[in-house]
């Protein structure tokens, strides 16, 4: 009979965090700059430099703990792992392996065989390293150490996922949690999430766990699926072939669909961590937890909750606005100043969502401020704009955060309320069109959206169209009746 | 005190600090690390039970510094410590990813 194997897969997830900072110095942690620009002696390596914690990180660790369900450590310290890679200036990267912040968690996820715990065996805080660009031409090597001593928090899972799906549902679970804690935008493509995916596999039914091998560069939920899928077919096919799997670091080649062993480096894996004498320990005691404990933002159960009590809108548009902390903080903000959480919905649901999509955006990248979108609606709704128009306005604020009232201004988009000229405009239209009267007067209805269209255009778009159709069916009965 | 540092050993450590030894500088860092070991050893004479482990000498404890950015752009002192200098960054021998 033929062997059937489970997959048993366990996750390190790097997290930047979103610091103004960096973990350990007065460094802008912001993405980019010109090389080097975002640099000191502490994050640099200098000699007889200190490091000192940036005590946001350690909130931010703390609060990502507790969403997870872990254990806060009363008592955490730092520690070197010592390592020499040109990236790493110090010769050791500031992290914590004896007495980490948060310890035996767990999140619930929710996939098409139900719901599950995965268990987190631990997070971590410590801190990135530089970027290495290898110079073919020179054939050297060239290092900016912007990235290095950004924070990052490492969130270790424990071997508690068997598929694909079920790891795909864990970090879209974690991203969530973290996004709503603001404590980082979590973007695979940008880095700012990383996943490293253990995965062995072993007989159905079996007990032990088989040689995992470790997977690096994933760089979106699509490549993490199709790596596990081939590292799973990878590993039982050389179990088939009587040979053995070798635990190694894996690459990923996106493009190619394979990964390939990279090469170790020698005797890399001897860290030699020791405590870091720099940092002093950190102790977190009762009344301060319990602070950090009240300080924790409501989480989307809580939000769907009060949302479905608070606002008349349906559940869909619920489910949809609080998958993203970006989205529904937008949504109420708006609410808040235009009152009309229908319209708000309609536009985020509608318009928004296009846009995000058509542009390859994810809603974490809205810059829009609620101010513009509730002018916007209540501009609408004053008829100062009709609501192609309002599309229009909505494009612009959508990508430039343009004030609408400005923007209308400036394009000459009003609304014309003027009932004289648009009457003039409706009866040059119907003495220009008499076939279409002709048509509308025998009980052609349809006729009178091409009146309307012919109006609205010798309007430029600026007139409301259900006041060109009052118009038009009162001077068309009128014709109808002689 | 035996010294318990054997070739294999120094080897080992000659690849961690990136250093190629010549066989007598080996021979001569066998001796010194030989008589370091067996300083440290000498504390392992003290009896310790029921002492807790000790990290920090300091005895200080949650050191913090607010979120808010003090430095600005101080690359070209920064760059004063690069050994080479290419294109604003640090300039070093050809390094293989991995």
């Amino acid at each position: 009979m033929e062997k059937r194997y489970e997959t048993v897969i366990g996750l390190e997830v790097h997290v930047e965090l979103a610091t103004k900072t960096k973990i350990f110095c007065g460094c802008p942690a912001a993405f980019g700059g010109a090389p080097n620009s975002h640099t000191c002696p502490v994050c640099t390596g200098m000699p007889g430099t200190l490091p000192v914690l940036n005590k946001k990180v350690l909130e931010y660790a703390v609060a990502v703990g507790l969403a997870a369900n872990c254990k806060i450590a009363e008592y955490c310290k730092f520690d070197r792992k010592n390592y020499f890679y040109p990236d790493n200036p110090q010769n050791y990267q500031i992290s914590q392996l004896y007495l980490p912040i948060c310890t035996d968690g767990g999140v619930e996820i929710e996939t098409e065989t139900g719901k599950k715990t995965i268990g987190i065996h631990e997070i971590h805080m410590e801190e990135d390293a530089g970027k290495l660009i290898h110079d073919e031409w020179e054939d050297c090597s060239l290092v900016d150490y912007n990235r290095s001593g950004v924070p990052l928090l490492e969130i270790v899972s424990q071997p508690d996922m068997r598929s694909a799906e079920e790891v795909i549902a864990y970090l879209e679970k974690l991203r969530m949690m973290i996004q709503y804690l603001g404590a980082s935008d979590c973007k695979l493509q940008e880095g700012s999430m990383r996943a490293d995916v253990n995965l062995s596999v072993r007989e159905e039914g079996s007990e032990g766990y088989g040689t995992r091998t470790e997977m690096k560069n994933l760089n979106s939920f699509r490549a993490i699926a199709r790596a596990i899928e081939a590292e799973r077919e990878r590993q039982i096919e050389l179990l088939e072939a009587g040979g053995l799997v070798v635990q190694e670091t894996r690459r990923w080649d996106d493009g190619k669909g394979e990964s390939y062993a990279m090469r170790s480096k020698e005797d890399a894996k001897d860290y030699r961590y020791f405590p870091d004498p720099d940092l002093p320990p950190i102790v977190i005691g009762k009344a301060w937890l319990e602070e950090m404990k009240k300080a924790q933002p409501e989480f989307r159960p809580e939000k769907i909750k009060r949302y479905r009590k608070e606002y008349d809108i349906p559940d869909y548009d619920i489910e949809i606005i609080t998958a993203s902390k970006r989205m529904a903080d937008l949504f109420e903000e708006t609410v808040e100043q235009c009152g009309q959480p229908k319209k708000v919905s309609n536009w985020l649901m509608g318009e928004t969502l296009r846009l995000l999509k058509e542009k390859g955006m994810e809603p974490e990248d809205i810059r829009f401020s609620p101010e513009n979108l509730a002018k916007l609606i209540k501009m609408a709704d004053e008829k100062k704009i009709n609501s192609s128009v309002a599309k229009e306005v909505f494009e612009a604020i959508f990508d430039r955060d343009e004030d609408p009232e400005k923007y209308v201004e400036e394009k000459g988009l009003k609304t014309v309320n003027d009932e004289g000229a648009l009457r003039k405009t409706v009866e040059k239209v119907i003495a220009e069109n008499p076939k279409s009267v002709d048509d509308y007067c025998k009980g052609k209805e349809k006729a009178i959206g091409f009146l309307v269209g012919q109006t609205m255009k010798e309007m430029k778009g600026k007139a409301d169209p259900g006041e060109i159709n009052r118009l038009l069916r009162e001077l068309l009965d009128g014709i109808k009746e002689q | 005190m035996e010294n318990r540092l054997n070739d294999e050993m120094i080897e080992h450590i000659g690849i961690l600090a990136k250093l190629e030894l010549s066989g007598e500088e080996r021979e001569r860092a066998k001796e010194d690390m030989g008589k370091m070991l067996g300083y440290i050893d000498k504390m392992g004479e003290l009896d310790t039970s029921g002492i807790e482990p000790l990290s920090h000498a300091s005895g200080m404890q949650n050191v913090f510094r607010e979120d808010e950015a003090t430095n600005g752009d101080m690359r070209e002192d920064v760059l004063r410590n690069a050994p080479e200098e290419k294109d604003g960054m640090f300039l070093v021998p050809r390094t293989f990813e991995g």
